[in-house]
């Protein structure tokens, strides 16, 4: 499971404070970063732990561990209603929106516990990225404005940061030259596939340390759908990538490693070669096979 | 399915539509009438003098109403520094904001206090502000029409924002925008549109009251020079012009009557033209 991991030596450096280490957005350094946190650790991008998470009286996740490794694509697959969604929303801590929610467990961030009460969820969310089923372009503004917004509404004001952003975003985001020449116009003058682009364009101009993808494609069409998948091998190298997918041949097709989930549990989590062809439980054969979900 | 039913079922169908539409006719047909009376008695006192003289003495002919069309534009300036920002921000709260229990009390009191009628709102500002200021005042007069637009704007604000799909806002803290920044530069600005709808539909209302100002704003034959002096506004003119025993006045009261009528059908067609917009506000 550990197979792609080839670190070398490398000594985390003590835990300092808290607040220190989650820094605000950085401005001072060049995107893509290269990120030196990420960059040869031995710390996994996210260590989750004995992770339960509540809605009131009901239980959506039981006791779920598992390792994401850094600059892989980790694949959670599951049925409908298993908690894949719930499971990537509490790594960003989205999941604190909906009124009862309340978790257990520890989820830590190369090595910051990110529930800790020194950690502020707006902090937890520029470090977390993430990009939604339903593409979300904000409409009253353009194309350039959406890309910088989380910069922008975080107090980054100067111009030559922003438009240098807006050009890295959306170049990583495989859509600068689609639309280099209207910048000004509003962002929902876009098709579908590219304003999921433009969204992971967003989402990657604050520079996060790992991206969260919630059934990013499933509502485009085919050739939209193998512009994302490519752009998600091609952010791999820089970026760690948790995808929920209920697209089976799309989690083969792009990812590191899958984890099962069924009715809240953790099934199995292992590289994908290893999920898709020779599983080692029976419920995790029965779904990727199809004979259920 | 024989050809007798298909021919009841027409005639069905034709006579409902017929019905429909007169009841839609019928909707209209007062606006019409009001116009067409409003235009036929006032517009032959609309004149130059109308917006630029003061009233004239008792007895003396001519004169206008200058003062009390500057004093409707300043008592919905007041009411706007006072409704605007409260009833925005408690439709913010209603929507963004507070439990839903909390939440269900406040609507209530916003729903009842929409309900409630407009000379007591009158009664509450004398007893409030007008009593312990000693005097009539352009303030209590702004303050009760403020007070009459706070319930109105917070619903519809409340209202619009709830319109704004939630997608919008997960994204924006997704971004790790802080709550307070998604609302305001996210939530509202989508709804802005829609929040200024709502604003010019609660002025367009209280353009138009007369009742809640007798004992708070009173009126006034000259021009105000003090906000903490009674003030002029058309509507109140109106009033004390259409039960004189003047025939000149009356004629005027008309005039004033259809200045008003057009004043909030401008502000009425404004908001057709505001929601008639590329970014649109109700996009779900």
């Amino acid at each position: 499971m550990n197979t792609a991991m080839t670190t070398g030596e490398e000594t985390n450096s003590p835990p300092a404070r808290m607040e220190q280490q989650f820094a605000p957005v950085r401005t001072d350094v060049p995107a893509p970063r290269v990120g030196e946190a990420t960059a040869k650790s031995a710390v996994p991008a996210l260590a989750i732990r004995r992770l339960c998470v509540y809605f009131g009286a009901h239980q959506v996740l039981k006791e779920v561990s598992l390792d994401i490794q850094t600059r892989a694509v980790t694949a959670i697959i599951g049925p409908s209603g298993c908690g894949k969604s719930t499971f990537l929303r509490s790594i960003n801590r989205m999941h604190e929106l909906i009124p009862e929610a309340r978790m257990e467990g520890e989820i830590r961030l190369f090595d910051q516990d990110i529930y800790s009460r020194l950690v502020e969820p707006v902090i937890v969310r520029r470090r977390v990225g993430m990009v939604f089923q339903k593409s979300n372009p904000f409409p009253t503004m353009s194309i350039a404005d959406n890309v910088t917004v989380g910069l922008r509404l975080n107090g980054v004001r100067a111009r030559s940061v922003l438009a240098e952003r807006t050009e890295q975003s959306l170049r990583m985001a495989a859509l600068w030259d689609e639309v280099k020449d209207r910048l000004q116009d509003p962002a929902i003058s876009l098709s579908g596939g590219q304003q999921q682009r433009l969204c992971i364009a967003r989402a990657l101009a604050v520079q996060p340390d790992v991206l969260l993808m919630d059934e990013p494609a499933s509502a485009l069409d085919p050739l939209a759908t193998s512009k994302i998948e490519d752009l998600i091998l091609e952010l791999k190298r820089n970026y760690t990538i948790v995808i929920v997918t209920h697209n089976m041949q799309q989690a083969a097709r792009i990812s590191d490693f899958t984890a099962f989930f069924y009715l809240g549990q953790l099934i199995e989590f292992d590289t994908t070669r290893k999920i898709f062809t020779n599983p080692t439980q029976k419920q995790t054969e029965d779904y990727v096979t199809g004979r259920f979900g | 399915m024989n050809a007798t039913n298909h021919r009841w079922r027409n005639w069905k169908n034709a006579s409902m539509q017929a019905l429909a539409c007169g009841c839609a006719l019928l909707v209209i047909a007062p606006l019409g009438l009001v116009f067409y009376h409003l235009i036929k008695s006032g517009v032959g006192a609309v004149n130059w003098d109308f917006f630029t003289k003061l009233p004239k003495p008792v007895g003396e002919l001519g004169g206008g109403m200058a003062n009390a069309i500057v004093g409707t534009f300043v008592l919905l300036g007041n009411a706007s520094l006072i409704g605007v920002p409260v009833g925005v921000l408690g439709g913010v709260y209603l929507s963004e904001y507070g439990s839903s229990k909390l939440n269900w009390w406040i609507r209530l009191g916003a729903d009842v206090l929409n309900g409630v009628p407009s000379i007591i709102w009158g009664m509450v500002v004398y007893a409030l502000v007008v009593l312990p200021m000693e005097g009539f005042s352009a303030w209590a007069g702004g303050i009760v029409l403020g007070l009459i637009m706070i319930p109105l704007i917070m619903r519809t604000t409340e209202e619009v924002l709830q319109l704004v799909p939630n997608g919008y806002r997960e994204a924006a803290l997704a971004l790790g925008i802080a709550q307070w920044r998604t609302i305001v530069q996210i939530v509202v600005r989508t709804a802005l549109k829609g929040i200024a709808t709502g604003v010019l539909l609660a002025l367009a209302r209280v353009a138009g009251e007369t009742a809640p100002l007798l004992f708070t704003a009173f009126g006034n034959r000259f021009w105000n020079h003090s906000l903490s002096d009674p003030i002029a506004v058309l509507p109140l003119q109106i009033f004390s012009y259409a039960i004189s025993p003047y025939e000149d006045w009356h004629r005027q009261a008309w005039a004033g009557a259809l200045v008003l009528l057009v004043l909030i059908t401008v502000i009425n067609f404004s908001v057709r033209v505001l929601t008639r917009d590329r970014f649109p506000s109700n996009k779900s």
